[in-house]
């Protein structure tokens, strides 16, 4: 979010890109009971890791740094720009977790309880090993590869003793860093193995080990040609493609769970006693009494018990104006209370709750994406066996051609070991890398390296509108047709109000003196000013005989005067328009599909420029339009935010939502945009076409680079100097290649 | 020949020293916030850093 709201915001940032924290609705943490996420230490020296959000340059850690270490007691306040994250230290009884959190909130920045889960703990764990893999790789490389040039510019001129010394350090160099280093490809391969499958680790295991096997055989025999080189070289290259694919799928996992820590809320219990605890939702269990104050998102589904409001309930069902609710009725979690305050019972999620409807179609559709094979796992399939049998070939040929069985195996091993892995093996995750990598730096998550090449084939974009194309938020369009003085009165009177509505109005000025002003839920605001009474609300609440009601207008009337129109629309993003022109004109084809009124969806898709669209759609509806294309042999994308959209964006072939959606909705997608852009979709599908380029053409290069250099290891003619120079140069080539698209 | 057998470890010994500071820096956690670490030294400390690591 980066708009300023002058009566939310906070107080603003010194290099100016602090985000308001998306929580704004439900603040976070205040009162919340944060005792289960300190830590105490032996003597008395408490920490507490928190999650920030609205930070995003040295200087916004720098105010966090220097605000929270003013205050008494901390010793220690380091915040981690890469992960964002914070971790706090303090002693002594002045201070406890919530000061911290509401230091924070003062200094303008957003903050949630960093909860480490398993997964993420072995990513981390992960991450660590490969680099220290890569700096034992690394060291091994260097050093054996000074042996061998020794070797290789020495040859003719070097004692036989000194050669045969230099094998024998190479293979004491060599041997553990493979041992330690390879482990990633072994474990890989053998996983791969005892499912009676193959991957790349396959053959790149295979050559390794085969390629030291040989090389500890000649060296025994004091033979002149050892293999040690590439195969270390083979282990550093590739384990440098392995950390940059785990590295990134680490950053953008973390952002996706940042984005999931802020949505964390907090819940207002009553307890048996009649007084209130602050929890956090996940410990509200069904049967409990909540208070749902206005303003705040619902936290879990419940039932009403006392109270009638309005309730915003785009998230669930798309539909943009709000809805009343009272006594009796059923909400769905997620869904924003409006005007009154609400007392509430949790109810259990019964197994036909629309919640546990979703999350069954959203399971389904996510099981037919897992069945999309990698292109990398394609070529896997073609290349794997062809080496092994021109290998095995060449072994077999050999011996009938007459030669002793070591000329054989040299011949078949360098067969194996030319045949670079190395090539193929980067050629698919530097792209992906490179690509995701620019992404990122424009606002975009995606997910995984699959969802890019899925995303190149994509052909269609299907969006959802509120919240995805519209803001989900009301503006207001004749404010040229009233008077300052109007304007000013219909301000002030919604400042008392979270409505929508009300909403939209926050960004006038109004501040006059107001009495006695109540809000009805279903109707609207009334309150005394300068001694007039005004009303601000529905066409029977401000008593108006006008027939001529637009769509989306409220009624503003001060004392006896005849009631005023105003009115407001669901606004589409401010780049909406132009990213469906762009879309277009990149040969896609657009459709919107709403929840909302048919009406609303149709000036929307008018004002937008699509022309397929349909209105009042249910869930379940969306999901089956989706199955529809895809068994059409379309290939389609659909954008959405609401938890109604959940199933659809599961069934497609590709998903995308903005960073401000329903938790559902955004761990269903493929991809996240952040910010309140929507223009970075055109982007992405540029970025995709472009990535698919390039792994065709590195990938093309890899079996042209084969087809030289498989004939050359079939006639004995490949020594280590050759492979050493083969593997280097197409890595080399390969990756340049992936990055030509980091210049945009 | 001589030589050889003795400077060949020296430059072995030399490089896991300075695998073993990478791996002891790894363990102290200094790469795991570079773009932190770039930006923090930019800041113009006028009071005392707060002390703890």
């Amino acid at each position: 979010m980066g708009r300023v709201d002058p009566i939310l915001a906070p107080p603003g940032c010194p290099s100016g890109k602090q985000e308001i924290p998306t929580s704004q609705l439900d603040p976070y943490g205040h009162q919340l009971d944060l005792s289960p996420y300190v830590a105490a230490t032996l003597d008395g020296i408490r920490s507490l890791d928190l999650v920030i959000q609205g930070a995003h340059c040295a200087g916004c850690v720098a105010k966090i740094e220097r605000g929270l270490s003013s205050l008494p007691g901390i010793e220690k306040a380091r915040m981690n720009l890469s992960t964002l994250r914070l971790h706090t230290r303090w002693s002594g009884t002045e201070i406890d977790a919530n000061d911290i959190v509401k230091t924070l909130s003062r200094l303008g920045f957003g903050a949630a309880p960093y909860i480490i889960d398993e997964a993420q703990s072995r990513s981390d764990a992960e991450l660590k090993f490969l680099l220290r893999a890569i700096a034992v790789a690394g060291f091994a490389v260097m050093n054996v590869m000074l042996l061998s040039i020794a070797v290789w510019s020495g040859h003719g001129e070097m004692s036989a003793r000194t050669h045969t010394f230099f094998h024998w350090v190479s293979a004491f160099i060599a041997i553990p860093a493979i041992a330690y280093s390879g482990r990633p490809f072994f474990k890989s391969a053998w996983s791969a193995l005892s499912h009676r499958n193959t991957n790349m680790d396959v053959p790149i295991s295979l050559a390794i080990v085969l390629a030291c096997t040989l090389s500890v055989y000649e060296t025994v025999n004091g033979n002149p040609d050892i293999y040690f080189d590439a195969a270390v070289m083979l282990v550093f290259l590739l384990l440098i493609g392995r950390y940059l694919d785990a590295r990134l799928r680490m950053r953008t996992g973390e952002a996706a769970r940042r984005l999931a820590a802020m949505q964390v809320t907090s819940a207002t219990r009553i307890i048996a006693t009649g007084g209130i605890e602050t929890v956090s939702a996940a410990a509200v269990r069904p049967g409990d009494r909540l208070l749902i104050p206005a303003g705040q998102r619902l936290p879990v589904d419940c039932k009403i018990e006392d109270g009638t409001s309005e309730v915003d309930m785009h998230i669930a069902t798309g539909e943009s104006r709000p809805q009343t609710f009272g006594p009796g009725d059923s909400l769905y979690s997620g869904t924003i209370n409006l005007t009154t305050p609400l007392t509430v019972q949790a109810i259990a999620l019964s197994s036909n709750s629309f919640l546990s409807e979703i999350t069954r179609l959203v399971e389904a559709g996510e099981q037919s994406k897992s069945r999309f094979v990698k292109i990398a796992d394609q070529a896997a399939r073609v290349y794997v066996p062809f080496v092994h049998s021109v290998a095995a070939l060449t072994f077999f040929g050999w011996l009938l051609a007459g030669a002793d069985l070591r000329a054989a195996a040299l011949c078949a091993i360098a067969v194996l070991i030319i045949t670079c892995p190395c090539a193929l093996g980067l050629a698919v995750p530097a792209v992906q890398v490179v690509a995701a990598g620019r992404l990122y730096k424009r606002g975009v998550l995606i997910r995984s390296g699959d969802a890019l090449e899925r995303l190149a084939k994509t052909s269609e974009v299907i969006f959802d509108k509120t919240g995805t194309l519209t803001m989900g938020e009301f503006q207001l369009l004749n404010a040229a047709s009233l008077t300052p003085e109007q304007l000013g009165y219909a301000a002030t009177l919604a400042k008392h109000s979270n409505h929508p509505i009300s909403r939209a109005l926050h960004a006038y000025a109004g501040s006059y003196k107001t009495e006695d002003v109540s809000e009805i839920p279903g109707k609207g605001l009334s309150g005394v000013i300068d001694g007039v009474l005004v009303k601000l609300g529905s066409a029977d609440w401000t008593g108006t005989q006008n027939k001529d009601v637009k769509l989306g207008a409220s009624w503003l009337s001060i004392g006896k005067a005849l009631p005023i129109q105003l009115e407001f629309e669901d606004q589409p993003r401010a780049d909406a328009l132009e990213t469906i022109a762009k879309l277009k004109a990149q040969g896609l084809k657009i459709q919107l599909l709403s929840g909302d009124q048919k009406s609303i969806a149709e000036k929307s898709a008018r004002e937008l420029g699509i022309a397929q669209w349909r209105g009042e759609v249910s869930p379940k509806q969306k999901m089956d339009i989706l199955h529809q294309r895809r068994s059409e042999g379309g290939y389609p994308l659909m954008v959405g935010d609401g938890i109604n959209d959940a199933p659809a964006m599961a069934a497609a072939y590709c998903s995308a939502s903005p960073a401000t959606a329903a938790d559902v909705a955004r761990s269903a997608a493929d991809i996240i945009l952040q910010g309140d852009k929507l223009s970075g979709l055109p982007f992405a599908f540029d970025t995709a076409k472009r990535a698919h380029r390039r792994v065709t053409e590195n990938l093309a290069f890899a079996v042209l680079y084969n087809i030289v250099a498989i004939p050359l290891a079939i006639f004995g003619l490949v020594n280590p100097l050759i492979a050493a120079l083969a593997m280097s140069g197409s890595s080399l080539i390969v990756t340049l290649n992936a990055l030509r698209m980091a210049r945009s | 020949m001589s030589a050889l057998l003795w400077l060949i470890p020296v430059a072995l010994g030399l490089g896991l020293i300075g695998l073993f500071a990478f791996f002891w820096s790894m363990r102290h956690g200094q790469f795991d916030d570079p773009d932190g670490d770039a930006s923090r030294i930019l800041y113009s400390e006028d009071k005392p850093i707060v002390d703890g690591d």
